[in-house]
């Protein structure tokens, strides 16, 4: 990149579409988290700092002597990428810079491992955006299970047998634990929504303060579908309900992207081979569907995805629009 | 000893074929040895196994640097550099393809032998996994473990109807390349 | 009967075999398939134990020193980084002399990021007082992790038993697993002594003041020292019901004639035994098979030298800006020893880089050198760095 002659906090506004992330990385093909982390770098722009944990990502953007980042970006341990971006924003602060910093980490590093240095960042409020790419699982060293995980989901470490039936404990309401810090903003995000995960960077990007994003993304060797299925699986993640694309100010739900028509989870889990024992015949089987359409029913519930209100019957895209699309972008 | 190196795309059972082959040998009285030349590679990526196999006992854990043998899971991987690197003088290699023996023998210059694998599996076992048809075809072409073994290093992984069309695949497949034409090769290195 | 099993695989049934209560399983390459194979024999009702995914090293070794400290017997295994993600809990259990056993599948320690073989991660945490046995081959990693129950709890003292991460844990060979039986005439229930108890209750953990301190270090320094001895007698006892040894405390094997020896560890001990065969013109030599680092048999090394005129130490770590660990220790035995060989001490197989067979015949040329440096990494090429890095 040639001298840059605009003050870098201008840089976003004057390049909306900023490919921080170049392609020739070395994903699996339809990998859900190398979709996000684009997307996530082109709406926040090149005046950045990424802070990036242990995992696929970091692995398939930078295999030395080459790296695919178009940002200045650190990768250190499993367990510290909120603490690493701490000391980056305190340095840019001590500095007087405008670089924003952007910590990034999968569910593993960010659920379990990294969950302490997450939440010191957060209670001490640090400038920083937190992108958590939720694949559900410790995918890098080979699909196991983690706190984000699934109920029931199968994984090498929670695998189908005849005393088991996947993963037995719920999957981590993490968005509402990162809620409870009361930050400005954390938030719920898609691969199958983009322009949702572009207004939403840009929503945090804009805060003074912590921010959270917990962005759902298909593993396609992981959950056991085809790459070229991967927008769609996700798609059907959010229309069962099962992941509710929401937005949490201060601890209080503000938005929520409805549904029409929640579909019912079956279809969501048939399409993946992670699910594949649910649909054996066991009773077992049913008694686990059951469990998971319940979850499903009670975000609808909690989160009022069936919009009662004066939009009710607006669908996925007008009503999140209308919430803040234009006003941050 | 026997140094076979195989080659294979990430997600399509390389390390599962060099296992098999490994406990095929085992089957048949030999002692030997199968593992990956591990990476953290994607699905699709090129992946390498090794297996040795020998009548005595052996130690060593070295990457096999001169295999006598090379087995291809997918033809395109023939380009990649690097594959036949080390290959022993008159080594042979079996390679997963479409296309015929003597059009690559002629491209590559090499000793090849082509089995349409992944058409075999499709046919026997409805999925196009190659791995026990190009094991299968490999042990005909070499004879440096019966086919017998072979079934039952199949039977450690597979049951009842797998294992039984698995079983057909390996007898098809044996069929499909000239048989006992490495066996010199075999023996000469072996030595 | 033996049949062909993948490393992991085999030490998962191994650790099945000692009836462990708890385990705590984090995934980290190259360790995860052993904690894998656990979890499906759990699933599968083949083993019995509160399987507890946990969500970082550190709670896993916290998992399992609260779990042993309760009275169960407990297991977990890491590798590279979660080592040294543990460090202050394996410092912790040491010093609280919990028994307790663990799989290290050697793995480099970043930075630089590698998830291939060398020994970094557990040699650098040689001094938390854990008792450290290496293994050559998958056959000793069975063998040994019944052992190091035996001698866990016998000693009070942790246990590591450190596997070649990728080159042991991911290979398939023949190994002899054994039988149930086996393991339960060797190895009795689990009986620690100063278990949590309500019916008995003690304090574990306390604050400890100078007044004392130096004296509890002193016998656990005293505890590791004496240890030797369970090593022995617990190779002796499993090989009189199984008739294999992993080689005690080290092992000798080649010419007993040889003037040169090669001392090293784990994995690569397999490679050069083989290479001092397929080279004869390079040989004679010794080769010294150290399977305890902790403790440091410098009695039994001081045996396997006498004769040897110069020694080459070859190990899979390093400490920068000093040189060889294991030389190092090895040196310091040798110190003031009349007749003591030359050392030479190399570093080799760095972050995973293949140690090819004609290692041997480099070395024992190496060997013959006037001046032997003090330390080198064997297997650099130098070409690769700027000349300012050489």
């Amino acid at each position: 990149m040639n001298e840059i002659s605009i003050p870098l906090s201008e840089l976003r506004r004057k390049q909306p579409r900023f490919a921080g992330l170049e392609s020739g990385h070395r994903a699996c093909l339809g990998c859900g988290q190398a979709l996000a982390a684009r997307l996530v770098t082109e709406a926040a722009g090149p005046d950045v700092m990424i802070s990036n944990a242990t995992g696929c990502l970091e692995v398939f953007t930078t295999p030395w002597p080459e790296s695919a980042w178009r940002l200045p970006w650190m990768h250190s341990l499993f367990e510290n990428a909120a603490a690493i971006a701490s000391g980056m924003e305190a340095a840019m602060k001590a500095q007087g810079k405008s670089t924003k910093v952007i910590a990034m980490g999968g569910d593993g590093s960010t659920f379990d491992i990294g969950f302490q240095a997450l939440s010191g960042m957060l209670e001490r409020n640090h400038n920083v955006l937190y992108v958590c790419y939720d694949n559900e699982a410790y995918m890098n060293t080979g699909i196991q299970r983690s706190s984000s995980t699934p109920h029931a989901a199968a994984t090498t470490t929670s695998p189908v047998g005849k005393e088991r039936m996947g993963k037995r404990h719920l999957k981590k309401d993490i968005i509402s634990i990162i809620a409870a810090h009361h930050v400005a903003y954390a938030a719920t995000a898609s691969v199958a929504y983009p322009s949702d995960i572009r207004k939403k960077v840009r929503r945090a990007m804009a805060i003074e303060g912590a921010s959270f994003l917990q962005i759902h993304a298909p593993c396609p060797l992981g959950w056991g579908h085809d790459g070229a299925v991967s927008i769609e699986v996700a798609r059907l993640a959010v229309q069962t309900g099962l992941f509710p694309l929401i937005e949490l100010e201060r601890g209080e739900l503000t938005g929520a992207m409805p549904l029409r028509t929640p579909k019912p989870v079956a279809e969501y889990l048939k399409a993946q081979q992670r699910f594949g024992h649910l649909f054996k015949d066991d009773p077992r089987a049913l008694e686990e569907l059951e469990h998971l359409q319940a979850i499903a029913n009670h975000h609808i519930e909690i989160y009022g995805l069936r919009g009662d209100g004066v939009d009710s019957y607006d669908s996925e895209g007008a009503d999140t629009v209308r919430r803040g699309g234009i006003r941050w972008a | 000893m026997i140094e076979i190196r195989i080659h294979g795309r990430g997600g399509q059972g390389n390390v599962a074929a060099a296992y098999i082959l490994a406990s095929a040998a085992y089957e048949d009285g030999r002692h030997s040895q199968a593992f990956p030349n591990f990476g953290a590679e994607r699905r699709g990526a090129p992946v390498t196994a090794f297996v040795r196999i020998a009548e005595a006992p052996f130690s060593r854990r070295c990457q096999v640097i001169h295999p006598a043998f090379l087995i291809v899971q997918d033809e395109a991987l023939l380009h990649v550099p690097g594959v036949t690197d080390g290959l022993l003088e008159g080594g042979g290699i079996l390679v997963n393809s479409t296309r015929s023996t003597e059009e690559l023998k002629e491209q590559m210059g090499l000793e090849i032998v082509a089995l349409p694998a992944n058409a075999l599996a499709r046919k026997i076992l409805g999925r196009p996994v190659p791995n026990t048809a190009l094991l299968s075809a490999f042990l005909a072409l070499t004879g440096m473990v019966s086919l017998d073994a072979l079934v039952k290093g199949l039977g450690q992984r597979f049951k009842g109807d797998v294992l039984t069309r698995n079983t057909e695949l390996v007898n098809e497949a044996a069929k499909m390349v000239p048989v006992g034409i490495w066996k010199e090769t075999n023996h000469a290195a072996n030595a | 009967m033996p049949q062909m099993l993948e490393g992991s695989q085999a030490i998962a049934r191994a650790v099945a075999l000692c009836r462990p209560q708890v385990v705590a399983a984090y995934p980290i390459t190259p360790q995860t398939h052993i904690v894998e194979n656990i979890s499906k024999l759990v699933a599968d009702g083949k083993l019995h134990c509160e399987l507890i995914s946990v969500e970082s090293e550190f709670s896993a070794a916290s998992v399992a020193l609260g779990a042993a400290a309760a009275g169960s017997r407990a297991y977990t295994a890491s590798s590279s980084q979660g080592i040294l993600l543990m460090c202050e809990v394996l410092y912790n259990i040491a010093g609280l002399r919990i028994p307790l056993v663990m799989t290290c599948a050697n793995r480099a320690v970043g930075a630089p990021l590698s998830i291939w073989n060398d020994q970094q991660d557990s040699m650098a945490v040689r001094d938390a007082g854990w008792i450290q046995l290496y293994c050559s081959d998958n056959q000793e990693a069975v063998d040994a992790t019944i052992q190091a129950y035996r001698i866990a709890e016998r000693t009070e003292l942790p246990v590591m038993v450190c596997v070649d991460g990728f080159v042991l844990t991911h290979t398939l060979e023949a190994i002899e697993m054994p039988n149930q039986e086996q393991a339960d005439s060797f190895l009795p229930p689990y009986n620690f002594a100063r278990a949590l108890n309500p019916q008995h209750p003690t304090s574990i953990g306390t604050l400890v003041s100078p007044d004392f301190f130096p004296e509890v270090r002193h016998s656990h320094h005293q505890a590791l020292l004496n240890a030797k001895a369970e090593i022995i007698a617990a190779d002796q006892d499993w090989a009189k019901i199984t008739g294999r040894s992993g080689g005690g405390l080290l092992s000798v094997e080649g010419d007993p004639d040889a003037k040169v020896g090669i001392l090293s560890i784990g994995s690569v001990v397999g490679t050069l035994r083989d290479a001092i065969s397929e080279f004869p013109e390079s040989g004679p030599a010794k080769l010294i098979k150290l399977r305890s680092f902790r403790p440091f048999p410098s009695e039994a090394l001081l045996e396997a030298c006498a004769g040897l005129t110069e020694l080459v130490v070859l190990e899979r770590a390093l400490s920068p800006g000093s040189g060889g660990i294991i030389g190092t220790e090895v040196r310091a035995a040798l110190a003031g020893v009349e007749g003591a060989p030359r050392i030479h001490n190399f570093a080799v197989g760095l972050g995973g880089r293949d140690i090819p067979l004609d290692i041997y015949p480099r070395l024992m040329e190496a060997v013959k050198s006037p001046s032997p440096a003090t330390f080198a990494i064997f297997d650099v090429n130098l070409e690769k760095l700027p000349e300012a890095d050489r």
